[in-house]
């Protein structure tokens, strides 16, 4: 029998962790690409986009995120595409995150006063020039916050896409256990990482809200 | 505050395109409603250039919303309505967007930007709409900003500044993109007592120069010495309208009576 010593477990569980860091860029680029678009389509005030997008956000909020890669992952290879959980992982979380993102920085933008808008509007700026230089600035300050709170939750959010095979942090954590019987001691170091990973986003962004409440006061 | 009266040269108020004397607004027709309640029920009204009209009347009278319908920011259903020799066309954000540069509009809240600066809330929309040089929209900037006795303020955020300041930086950004009409909507009504005259000061100044003015008020003393013309809205319409003097002096209407009764008590 392999002898496994704490540096072999903490060295194959950070080899994997580096997938965990991967797989939450994705989803944070991803999910913040689309989130913006759906918003600036949902400001722009069609109605019937509204509807699509609010429903959109309605089925991404209020399933569970393991439902969606289970649902892509095994969904789309009945369409007969080879699907990889690299794949699916990459777009349940891009989906996922694009929701609550949307529907995090609608909020952001709707605590922005209406006369912002309107002495925006009456002193002739274009729909995009208003919410570039007028809308979104100002949102952006009260976005931080519930955004960086919602990025934690996708970090270990992506701990699910262990269930469609995709080897990260949770995974590799749960195959080390098997083949040393020390599971206290190896989810005790997952647990760790994934602090290691969250802690310091959460500190950045105390630092991110103190500069942009600067030019405030 | 001899500083503002001075301080006028150099940042002279634009020429419309309209000739003096001529009008510069015509509204004809004009109605609108939120869903089944009419807010204003066929306004007729000309403006001609250089005039200063005060705009009367009870809270829910439609005052604010005619003068929110003159650049846009309410939508009438029927009639027309154009400014210096442009129509208000909603279909079209270009046009839209043409009027508005022709109107300029300062709010009962100010509404300045507060994550600019004084300076860059004024020189924001030139350079963003008419696409000004830097350098000449920054001397721009501080003549106005010195017109209405800020020009140490221009590096100020807006929440450093009084409300009575921040009105007249918010009258410093509707100059600075040459609007042939200005827009008040109870500009002094969220000011402390003590920081009304020296908003209106700036107003008054304006009105000499030959600004037109439509302003939406409740101080009725400065209606009745800058106004051309006061109009005295009630229920939707245009109940009476006429010079200060008659107006204030011989109100004719049994409402306008009530209504000038009820400012005493």
């Amino acid at each position: 029998m392999i002898e496994f010593t704490l540096w072999d477990i903490v060295r194959n569980l950070a080899l994997a962790a580096r997938w965990t860091v991967v797989l939450s860029l994705i989803a944070f680029v991803g999910g913040g690409l689309v989130g913006l678009l759906l918003l600036v389509l949902r400001l722009s005030g069609r109605a019937p986009v509204n509807r699509v997008i609010g429903a959109y956000v309605q089925l991404f909020q209020g399933t569970p995120l393991l439902m969606q890669l289970f649902l892509l992952y095994f969904g789309i290879a009945l369409f007969g595409i080879d699907t990889s959980a690299w794949m699916a992982a990459g777009v349940a979380l891009t989906l996922y995150a694009s929701a609550y993102l949307a529907e995090i920085w609608r909020g952001c933008v709707e605590a922005i006063p209406r006369g912002q808008w309107e002495a925006s509007k009456s002193l002739a700026l274009s729909f995009g020039q208003q919410l570039r230089h007028i809308i979104l600035p100002q949102a952006l300050r009260i976005a931080v916050p519930p955004t960086v709170g919602f990025l934690v939750q996708v970090i270990k959010g992506t701990a699910l896409a262990s269930v469609i095979g995709f080897v990260e942090l949770t995974k590799a954590g749960g195959m080390i256990a098997n083949v040393t019987y020390e599971p206290l001691l190896v989810y005790g170091c997952v647990a760790l990482m994934y602090f290691v990973l969250c802690f310091p986003v959460s500190l950045y962004a105390r630092t991110l809200e103190r500069k942009l409440h600067v030019g405030h006061r | 505050m001899s500083a503002i009266a001075e301080s006028t040269v150099g940042a002279a108020l634009a020429t419309p395109h309209t000739q003096v004397g001529a009008p510069i607004i015509r509204i004809t027709a004009l109605r609108k409603s939120y869903g089944d309640n009419e807010v204003l029920k066929g306004i007729d009204l000309d403006v001609k250039r250089g005039e200063v009209i005060a705009i009367i009347g009870k809270s829910g009278s439609g005052k604010s919303t005619l003068l929110r319908c003159i650049n846009g920011l309410e939508v009438f259903q029927e009639g027309s309505l154009t400014v210096d020799g442009k129509p208000l066309l909603y279909e079209s954000a270009m046009a839209m967007r043409e009027l508005r540069q022709r109107v300029g509009m300062i709010f009962q809240s100010f509404n300045l930007f507060p994550h600019l600066s004084v300076g860059r809330n004024v020189m924001l929309a030139p350079q963003l709409v008419k696409k000004k040089g830097s350098a000449e929209n920054a001397t721009r900037a501080r003549q106005l900003l010195e017109r209405v006795g800020l020009a140490e303020k221009f590096d100020a955020m807006p929440d450093q500044l009084s409300g009575g300041q921040q009105q007249r930086v918010a009258i410093a950004r509707a100059l600075a993109m040459d609007p042939a009409v200005m827009l008040c909507d109870e500009i002094t009504s969220a000011l402390d007592p003590e920081l009304v005259g020296e908003v209106l000061r700036v107003v008054e100044s304006l009105a000499n120069e030959g600004m037109t003015l439509l302003m939406v008020t409740h101080e009725m003393n400065f209606a009745r010495k800058v106004a051309d013309r006061v109009i005295f809205m009630h229920q939707g319409r245009v109940h009476e309208m006429g010079s200060p003097e008659a107006l204030f002096g011989q109100p004719r209407t049994a409402e306008l009576k009530q209504f000038l009764s009820s400012l005493h008590d």
